[in-house]
């Protein structure tokens, strides 16, 4: 043989012509579905700024408008259930708007044979979260769909809130020099989750950190006005919520690896498993990018909160690699952080 | 986090590359075989660490990534079958066939299910007696043994509603192949410690001599992979052509005699087609005659289908260092996690992958054509 090897590669395939599972990670194929199928037929400017919430004014007061649907597996788990899930999921979506929840909307698809218990477990849950906040439920809807044409249990939320004055978050307001804080350890959620599901047992109790943040995220803002997005960073984890905000703004982003709150048990099941942290979703998580001036004060007044005990400052932006989230390794090096194109995949070995 | 921590410390690290750098005299070719041990370089940025002491190349390690086409075909044919559940791990289901993957056939109704061991897929054949269960039984050495374990229980219990399809390769016959290339440029080699787990390191003393190249037995934390590139590299500088074991907490020199033995009951070397690379003599294994019954490619009459691939990426010149990932002029462009052009794009743990995950912020550095 001379030369080199003759090696040939497979030919490109794309994922056009079919919904898999993918579409739903919060990765890059979900970003698409948005961009190539709903933007284009939709044509809102507010809906194309792809908050997690919408901000309308009507009639003088600043409304902030979101809607989410959960599907989570198993419905109980540590730390909560589809129910609390699903009512502190769209609050903290308000929360991210700086507004203050006011209104729920409840609508429940359920499969033919659903144990009653369980539905009346999970109502339970939803009006003692819903207490808690405190927002009301008050308008719904309920469908059945025949046996094998549902999981048990779907629940769509929507929400309204109130935006205060001098309250304006959004990414295009991000710029280089912000701080990037984060509220406490990421990954709780989906491994807790993966865990129940898996029947992988921890010697502590890790739970989901499942949690309304409006209440953070106004001691937040008691401290400084001057914060200019912030994120729950839910399904496709840390890293997701970063590179949208990134790409938003126009922006680098630099986190430092040693900076980043993970619980042990987290790392040590994303280390068997073969996941990333960064990628794993949290229900109780925000993360802030605030002017440098008022970082510290935000960051004091976040640890003095039950919910931000363990805030931490994890990066900074810059005005170098637009669009690119990097991260700093202990060893000095940086590598990209980037948004998966799907669901997070175990590694064969 | 115990046992893990140790091996991240980055002062140690720090030592390790100044020692590298102190002792290399030149720039030395290596190569890593297992692509985590690909993934941990990259991602940590190991590379950047020791500037240009050392070129590491990428070897052709990563299991996703050499699985051959037409067994892709063959798991999407078998997939489809209506009452069949298909077990894989979890990143097989994204590798490219002819017309498509694992997901769309899960998208389009098909069972397939992800599992981290083929005795899931075991249990879901106790427990689904009515229907036929198989576990894609991929990988090097590592996997292996796992997987003879499945099909020799399967066969004790009498299970018939259990098969696999079984794409086995191994390394000895790949590093051959590619220190036989007359555009090798190889000096030494990282052996992939998990393999040797499996297998030991007697196979790498024969190639150690026969090719008068230097082999270090490497783990997959950072530490574990600098200590193995300063052994390599010390050797280098002294002329020496050995075996040396810096995975010792893992690797004997026997390696796990059970395992082989139970691997060396299920299965027997076979001729294997790798893809990006193609046919590979004596490479991998398949299941003997004895196990015909737990054989999913007689089971469902698959053994015809055939497919071939047609020249596009630069996967040739990446897998034998003659080119860095960077250098492929569709790399990051065309060619994405998303929509692959080539083998090392297609697992988190292929050459490509890895670069376009973790660092395709940096300018190409160290290729040579």
């Amino acid at each position: 043989m001379s030369g080199p090897l003759e090696f040939t590669c497979p030919v490109p395939l794309a994922v056009k012509d079919r919904i898999v599972l993918g579409h739903g990670s919060g990765g890059k194929l979900s970003a698409e579905l948005l961009h190539d199928v709903f933007l284009p037929y939709f044509r809102s400017p507010i809906l194309n700024r792809l908050d997690d919430q919408a901000v309308i004014e009507i009639g003088g007061a600043r409304l902030a408008f979101t809607t989410d649907s959960f599907v989570v597996k198993p419905l109980f788990f540590r730390g909560g259930d589809i129910g609390s899930l699903a009512v502190n999921g769209t609050v903290n979506d308000l929360a991210m708007g700086g507004a203050t929840p006011l209104y729920l909307s409840a609508g429940f698809i359920l499969e033919e044979g659903l144990d009653m218990e369980t539905l009346r477990r999970v109502a339970e849950s939803m009006g003692r979260a819903a207490e808690a906040v405190p927002v009301e439920i008050v308008t719904g809807d309920t469908k059945v769909v025949e046996k094998g044409k549902g999981d048990g249990l779907f629940i769509n939320t929507t929400g309204i809130g109130l935006v205060p004055e001098g309250v304006r978050l959004t990414p295009a307001l991000v710029r280089p020099g912000d701080r990037v804080l984060l509220s406490g350890s990421i990954g709780d959620h989906g491994i807790a989750i993966l865990a129940e599901r898996e029947g992988i047992r921890f010697s502590t109790d890790l739970a989901s950190d499942c949690a309304p943040l409006h209440g953070l995220v106004a001691a937040m803002l008691a401290a400084s006005l001057d914060i200019r997005t912030m994120r729950d960073p839910t399904r496709g984890g840390l890293s997701s919520a970063l590179n949208e905000i990134a790409v938003r703004a126009g922006v680098g982003i630099t986190i430092e690896e040693s900076a980043i709150p993970v619980r042990e048990e987290v790392r040590g099941a994303c280390e068997m498993l073969g996941l990333d942290p960064l990628y794993v979703a949290n229900e109780g998580k925000l993360v802030a990018f605030v002017e440098p001036h008022a970082a510290e004060a935000v960051l004091e007044a976040m640890r003095r909160h039950p919910l931000g005990r363990d805030a931490a400052l994890v990066g900074t932006v810059t005005d170098t690699h637009a669009g690119l989230v990097l991260l700093r390794t202990p060893f000095g090096t940086r590598r990209i952080v980037d948004m998966l194109p799907g669901d997070q995949l175990p590694r064969i070995c | 986090m115990k046992y893990l921590d140790e091996y991240r410390d980055p002062a140690l690290a720090r030592r390790l590359v100044d020692e590298i750098r102190r002792t290399a005299k030149r720039p030395w070719v290596l190569m890593e075989i297992c692509g985590g041990q690909t993934h941990t370089l990259v991602k940590c940025g190991i590379e950047e660490l020791l500037g240009s002491a050392v070129e590491l190349v990428h070897g052709p390690g990563c299991p996703v990534c050499v699985t051959p086409l037409e067994i892709v075909d063959k798991a999407i044919a078998i997939a489809s079958i209506p009452e069949v559940v298909f077990v894989s791990y979890g990143d097989m289901l994204r590798v490219p066939g002819s017309t498509g993957d694992l997901f769309r056939v899960k998208a389009s109704g098909g069972d397939v299910r992800i599992a981290y061991s083929p005795m899931d897929a075991l249990r879901l054949a106790r427990e689904n007696p009515q229907r036929p269960v198989v576990f894609f039984a991929v990988g090097f050495e590592t996997t292996a043994p796992a997987n003879a374990m499945a099909a020799w229980q399967a066969k004790r219990e009498g299970l018939r509603n259990f098969s696999m399809l079984v794409s086995h390769v191994l390394v000895p016959p790949a590093i051959r192949l590619l220190l036989d290339s007359p555009a090798n440029r190889v000096e030494g080699f990282i052996a992939p410690g998990h393999v040797c787990t499996v297998m030991g390191y007697e196979e790498y003393e024969e190639l150690a001599a026969r090719y008068r190249v230097p082999f270090v037995v490497g783990g997959f934390e950072p530490l574990d992979l600098l200590e193995a590139i300063r052994l390599l590299v010390r050797q280098l500088e002294e002329g020496r052509a050995e075996v040396e074991n810096a995975y010792a907490r893992s690797v004997t020199r026997a390696g796990n005699l059970a395992a082989r033995e139970r691997m060396t009951e299920v299965f027997e070397v076979a001729d294997r087609n790798w893809r990006g690379i193609g046919p590979i003599a004596q490479s991998g294994f398949r299941l003997r005659a004895e196990y015909a019954a737990f054989d999913a490619e007689k089971v469902f009459g698959v053994e015809a289908i055939s497919a071939s691939e047609p020249p596009e990426c630069i996967s040739a010149l990446v897998l034998q260092g003659l080119k860095k990932p960077v250098d492929c002029p569709v790399f990051g462009t065309r060619c994405t996690p998303e929509t692959p052009m080539g083998a090392p794009m297609v697992s988190s743990e292929g050459a490509c992958a890895a670069y376009y995950r973790y660092r395709r912020h940096i300018a190409p550095v160290g290729a040579q054509a």
